[in-house]
């Protein structure tokens, strides 16, 4: 099994941490992984994309040209990037700052207002990424929760330890959200 | 040791550090910054020297004085900055020291741009300077072998008195991958009873790169060449299905991971495809590549460049065999596809043949 993400956003929504994330809860489950970030004279503000690979063989090329899934926080990643995820393949939207359809019919669409439900749920819209990541961990099952969790304990330094549960709280959010978008999309056949 | 997830740069700083390296001299350029950025950090904390100098020349002329020294010592930059070295690094061949120069590849010509490119090909196994001197290159594929090589590099480089090359990409240098870390270091002390550490007690030594006799020179480049010949049992290779291969596609760096994928489609295909990836490009893997290809109707190299291994693969097949390119350029990556659809184009091309 390999299972092959872009994440694309504006600089400062966290796509990058979010991708690194995702990359370290894989090599927790003790799976081969590789992150491979956009790079150049980019900024806050700037668009930034990072590119995660999951797979339980050598991960031969790392470089992803059809992802399995593409999760999108703002709307010119959606528009760079939907042509290329592969057929069939998932899509995750932040629609709180994407007010276009996507193109595709062939994709399985899961739309979150991210940043909306950060303030509301948790009161904070820094954990808006942790929102959409935890969407993207009930819909492919690619890594655990725990997992995820594990990693956040290796990347994050000592000192901001603190911030584990309020991102605990954020991947779970996300979680409950995509099992009930999830539901409703299978009973509307 | 557990695995750690890191960036191609800083594995390979941290690499550095652990083969013994305590003195580093640069000077900042994308996409290697994380190299000297981990070691202006790390160095002091094992009682190192980083420097960043005031230009690429200023850098590797410190590198030389070092050297000279006896130090262990690396400097790192990228294809405009590798080019400003060049002048050093022909001084640090001719007057035979060790050590170790990284080059994370960008689009070029010139300024060109920042993103991965494998353009510095030539540059890097031809010599690069005036004058005839041989760097020993070293190109990894993975954040892992970035990290097996580096203790290499510097054993190979005292070993041989020698400057190495470790020829990476903006790929390498700036993905994250797993990447187990040894805990010893594992390389060889070679003896510099040669290093300039005061003469107290016996006779100087000398280090220099000026033999203004011709006699004396042309007998020194004998010397060197001698030496050059001699590294030709450092050969390094990976083979990848290329036993019954038909095609075999030939690459480096993140175009062989690139190249490996194809092989891997083309084979669902029913496609004898295989690959050859040199991991030493000088010395060249010749018989090995030879090995590789007998079965080969078709040789295709794949490079982000507009043809530069491509010809070191026809020189060493000695042109016995039809070898094809596939190169992208600019910072642009060859994708699986792409590959896979010109292994395909010769496959049904129904010419080729040839036999080694």
């Amino acid at each position: 099994m390999s299972q092959e993400i872009i994440l694309a956003g504006f600089g400062g929504q966290g796509v990058m941490s979010m991708g690194q994330l995702l990359a370290y809860a894989g090599l927790v489950e003790g799976k081969q992984v590789s992150w491979i970030p956009s790079y150049g004279p980019e900024m806050r503000g700037g668009t930034a994309n990072c590119s995660v690979t999951i797979s339980d063989e050598e991960v031969s090329s790392p470089i992803i040209a059809e992802p399995d899934t593409l999760i999108v926080l703002n709307r010119p990643s959606l528009e760079k990037f939907e042509q290329d995820v592969k057929p069939g393949g998932r899509l995750l939207i932040n629609s709180s700052l994407i007010d276009i359809e996507p193109q595709r019919q062939d994709l399985q669409v899961l739309k979150l207002p991210v940043n909306e439900l950060a303030q509301e749920k948790l009161g904070n819209t820094r954990v808006s990424n942790m929102i959409i990541l935890g969407a993207f961990i009930e819909l492919t099952r690619s890594v655990t929760l725990e997992s995820v969790l594990g990693a956040l304990k290796k990347v994050l330094p000592e000192y901001r330890h603190n911030l584990i549960p309020l991102n605990r709280r954020a991947l779970e959010t996300g979680m409950k959200v995509a099992k009930t978008e999830i539901l409703h999309l299978r009973s509307c056949g | 040791m557990a695995k750690v997830l890191m960036k191609g740069n800083e594995a390979l700083a941290e690499a550095a550090i652990r083969a013994g390296c305590r003195y580093f001299f640069g000077y900042p350029i994308t996409p290697q910054n994380e190299i000297p950025e981990y070691l202006a950090k790390r160095l002091p904390e094992v009682g190192g020297v980083f420097v960043q100098a005031e230009s690429e020349i200023a850098a590797i002329n410190m590198v030389y004085g070092a050297a000279g020294a006896g130090a262990r010592v690396m400097t790192s930059s990228s294809g405009p900055g590798i080019s400003l070295k060049q002048e050093g690094i022909t001084y640090i061949a001719g007057a035979e020291l060790p050590c170790v120069i990284v080059n994370i590849q960008r689009g070029g010509p010139g300024l060109g741009g920042i993103q991965p490119a494998q353009s510095d090909y030539f540059q890097a196994v031809k010599g690069g300077g005036h004058g005839d001197y041989k760097l020993l290159v070293l190109a990894p594929a993975t954040v892992q072998e970035m990290v097996d090589l580096m203790g290499k590099a510097f054993d190979l480089a005292d070993e041989y008195r020698n400057p190495v090359m470790i020829l990476g990409d903006g790929i390498l240098g700036q993905m994250m991958e797993p990447v187990e870390l040894t805990e010893q270091n594992h390389t060889q002390r070679t003896e510099k009873p040669w290093a300039t550490t005061g003469a107290k007690g016996r006779s100087p030594n000398v280090i220099t790169s000026l033999f203004l006799d011709p006699v004396e020179l042309e007998k020194h480049n004998l010397h060197l060449q001698t030496k050059y010949d001699r590294m030709s049992q450092e050969t390094l290779w990976e083979n990848y299905k290329t036993k019954d291969a038909e095609l075999v596609l030939v690459g480096y760096g993140t175009s062989a991971r690139i190249a490996k994928a194809a092989v891997d489609q083309a084979r669902e295909q029913g496609i004898k495809a295989g690959l050859f990836r040199p991991i030493s490009l000088f010395p060249f893997p010749k018989n090995a590549l030879q090995e590789a290809c007998k079965q080969a109707n078709h040789v295709l190299t794949v490079e982000m460049s507009m043809g530069q291994l491509v010809e070191d693969v026809r020189y060493n097949l000695e042109f016995k065999v039809p070898v094809h390119l596939y190169g992208r350029v600019g910072g642009m990556v060859p994708t699986t596809r792409s590959v896979l659809e010109e292994v395909k184009r010769w496959v049904n091309s129904g010419e080729g043949g040839g036999n080694l």
